[in-house]
């Protein structure tokens, strides 16, 4: 039988609204929605920490654990051999951390040099950071080690809503819609389950107002291109013809797309010229006192990571804690905000494209984006600094600002913030606890959590990172011990669990 | 590292109480002992010794501490780099060792001796290095949670 309205608009349902509309019903104690990097950093903790596979359900849109990270690093110029920003220990498959991957690269490839580089980071190189493929290889196989694919039910999560007799419902809709009848409805599970983890990502990506507008009003999707969405198309136009390319954005995303054009000027003949459209151009360090001060050079402000270290475990991350409303969003904007990594491969290109002239630094407001005279191109109207009116045509313009869409983008948060008792943090995404319990959404001993991007503007800054990922699960895993669900994990069995995980025994 | 001042004053602490008080048996009857009147000084004297060094490494540590911890306030990225932590083995070497020379508090001199240097240092550099080692990496192992905490062992998040 098909969902009814009635019961969609019902803010909490019992058994008997189930039954009575036919869902089959599967018990399992525990959910994990989302399937990604985050549902693997939480069921790994927990399966390190005793929890059966039989315990456990993810239900994911893909089989693959790393393949949405994938498709997003993909667009964003990061193939597998290229290196992401993330720290050496920031292991993905290894929830305590060590040996990072440094010391793995190092030993794999009989080298010393990336054990070398997290020795001497970042005082006399740059921070080592660990190839893309690296990553995705070592998550595929702690996600077999753990049983990830008897956990796994592929298909698409409609709705969570709080059961009446405490915990959760999860309807969702299987991939495998065989037993469904031919026209007839879709085929549905309802998961009943104690406890709920949400991992979804990022709802969707979002352009600029003005670029939007521009796209909307001119259908043309193939020459304003956001960095995180597919368009090798534009790389490769580069390469058959010289082309003007205006890249918007200073961070980390801005970084890889001018690489990979100057790359390709460098190894493969383009003549691409590039303008980097500044909207914010800081002339120097930003941070308002000597122990505050972070470093910028040439309009890029730099750290190692999205956040400084100590935001993840250190002092900054104590700060942080302690704050609550505006200040807490004040806090984060000063420590993330728009930065980058110093890496010094980009700030020779950069500082060569200057000098030769096919790089170029401009700033301003832009005001429209229009096609250009003659249908040449695209131009954009800037109004500048000193009031002044000026335009830039261009083959394609890039948007690597990274801005993300609203939470409820996303169908399931848009559920939850009507019916479920969620609600929106300073930031505008899900308001968590300190344990990443999603304020408001209790129901009876039943808890909901949630982790990764979704949760920005909590009380961890660096929500959505490999680091941040498993620093959730922990605080959730020790959670969901406090509310009877299995035990913490001790120095004992932390210690036993690490020696299977060495040796890569199935648990 | 991403240390608080709280998580390394803890982390000093139990490390020396661990491994500092392990390794310093392991090692001390290996260590070259100094002669008195043509004769080596009793391994019970070495000891001695030897565990005033941890104690004073422990106790001068903590005061340490809190000028790494001044420093750290002056690094964005509030972190405490690997390379620092080997680095500041040169100061406290010679600082613990002219206190221990000096007999202050208490004193393990050999007779009209200076302190014993060459079992000082090599006792110092082995153990500086072995805790070095195990806080850069096997410590996250044993306590999943103090990578998280600044180095805290106590049970609050």
């Amino acid at each position: 039988m098909e969902l009814t309205q009635q019961l969609l608009e019902m803010p909490e349902w019992s058994d008997d609204d189930i039954v009575r509309h036919q869902l089959p019903i599967v018990d399992t104690p525990f959910v994990s929605v989302g399937g990604g990097m985050g549902s693997l950093a939480m069921v790994d903790t927990l399966r390190i920490a005793g929890q059966p596979v039989e315990s456990l359900t993810v239900l994911a849109e893909n089989a693959i654990p790393s393949e949405t990270y994938e498709h997003l690093a993909n667009n964003s110029q990061i193939p597998r051999h290229e290196r992401l920003r993330s720290d050496s220990s920031s292991t993905m498959d290894c929830i305590w951390g060590w040996p990072g991957y440094a010391l793995r690269e190092a030993v794999a490839d009989k080298k010393i040099g990336p054990a070398a580089t997290v020795f001497a980071e970042p005082i006399l190189a740059n921070y080592y950071t660990p190839k893309a493929g690296q990553v995705y290889e070592s998550v595929r196989r702690e996600a077999t080690r753990i049983g990830w694919d008897r956990m796994l039910r592929t298909g698409i999560v409609r709705t969570v809503r709080r059961r009446r007799e405490g915990g959760y419902f999860v309807i969702h809709t299987p991939a495998d819609q065989s037993g469904a009848v031919p026209g007839g409805p879709k085929q549905r599970v309802v998961y009943r389950c104690h406890h709920i983890h949400l991992a979804v990502g990022y709802p969707g990506v979002k352009m600029l107002g003005d670029l939007q507008a521009y796209r909307e009003e001119h259908q043309d999707w193939r020459r304003v291109v956001n960095a995180y969405e597919p368009h090798l198309h534009a790389y490769e136009e580069m390469l058959r013809r010289p082309c003007t390319v205006v890249v918007r954005g200073s961070g980390i995303v801005a970084s890889r797309v001018l690489q990979r054009m100057i790359d390709d000027r460098d190894q493969r003949g383009a003549q691409t010229r590039i303008i980097h459209l500044f909207r914010n151009y800081p002339d120097g360090p930003q941070g308002d006192k000597a122990t505050f001060r972070r470093p910028v050079l040439a309009g890029w402000a730099k750290q190692g990571f999205n956040f400084p270290k100590a935001a993840w475990g250190g002092q900054l991350r104590n700060d942080l804690e302690s704050l609550e409303g505006d200040e807490r969003s004040k806090f984060i904007d000063a420590m993330g905000g728009t930065n980058t990594a110093p890496r010094k491969d980009w700030e020779e290109q950069l500082e060569r494209g200057a000098r030769e002239g096919f790089y170029r630094q401009l700033i301003g407001t832009v005001k429209s984006v229009v096609p250009a005279e003659g249908n040449a191109g695209i131009r954009t109207v800037i109004a500048d600094r000193q009031g002044g009116e000026s335009f830039l045509d261009a083959d394609f313009i890039i948007d690597a600002t990274g801005l993300e869409a609203g939470i409820e983008e996303h169908r399931v948060l848009r559920d939850l913030l009507q019916y479920g008792g969620a609600r929106k943090n300073v930031k505008g995404r899900l308001d968590v606890e300190r344990d990443f319990t999603v304020r408001g959404t209790q129901s009876g001993t039943g808890r909901l959590y949630a982790s990764g991007s979704i949760t920005l503007g909590g009380y961890y800054a660096g929500v959505d990172s490999f680091l941040g990922l498993h620093y959730a699960a922990l605080r959730i895993a020790d959670s969901l011990a406090e509310n009877g669900f299995g035990k913490k994990i001790g120095p004992l069995r932390s210690t036993s669990q690490w020696w299977k995980w060495a040796r890569n025994k199935p648990i | 590292m991403t240390p608080t001042l709280f998580g390394r004053i803890q982390t000093r602490i139990i490390m020396m109480a661990t491994l500092g008080v392990i390794w310093t048996a392991i090692i001390g009857p290996v260590l070259p002992r100094p002669s008195v009147d043509g004769e080596s000084i009793s391994l019970g004297n070495m000891y001695k010794a030897l565990y005033l060094a941890v104690v004073v490494v422990t106790v001068v540590g903590v005061v340490w501490e809190l000028i790494y911890h001044w420093i750290q306030q002056y690094r964005w990225e509030k972190d405490w780099p690997t390379i620092y932590g080997l680095v500041v083995a040169i100061n406290e070497g010679i600082v613990a060792y002219l206190i221990l020379n000096a007999g202050l508090f208490w004193d393990e001199r050999p007779p009209g001796q200076s302190f014993p240097l060459p079992a000082f240092l090599i006792m110092f550099v082995t153990l500086w290095l072995i805790i070095w080692a195990f806080t850069n990496g096997p410590m996250q192992i044993l306590s999943l949670r103090w990578r998280f905490r600044g180095g805290r062992f106590d049970p609050n998040w």
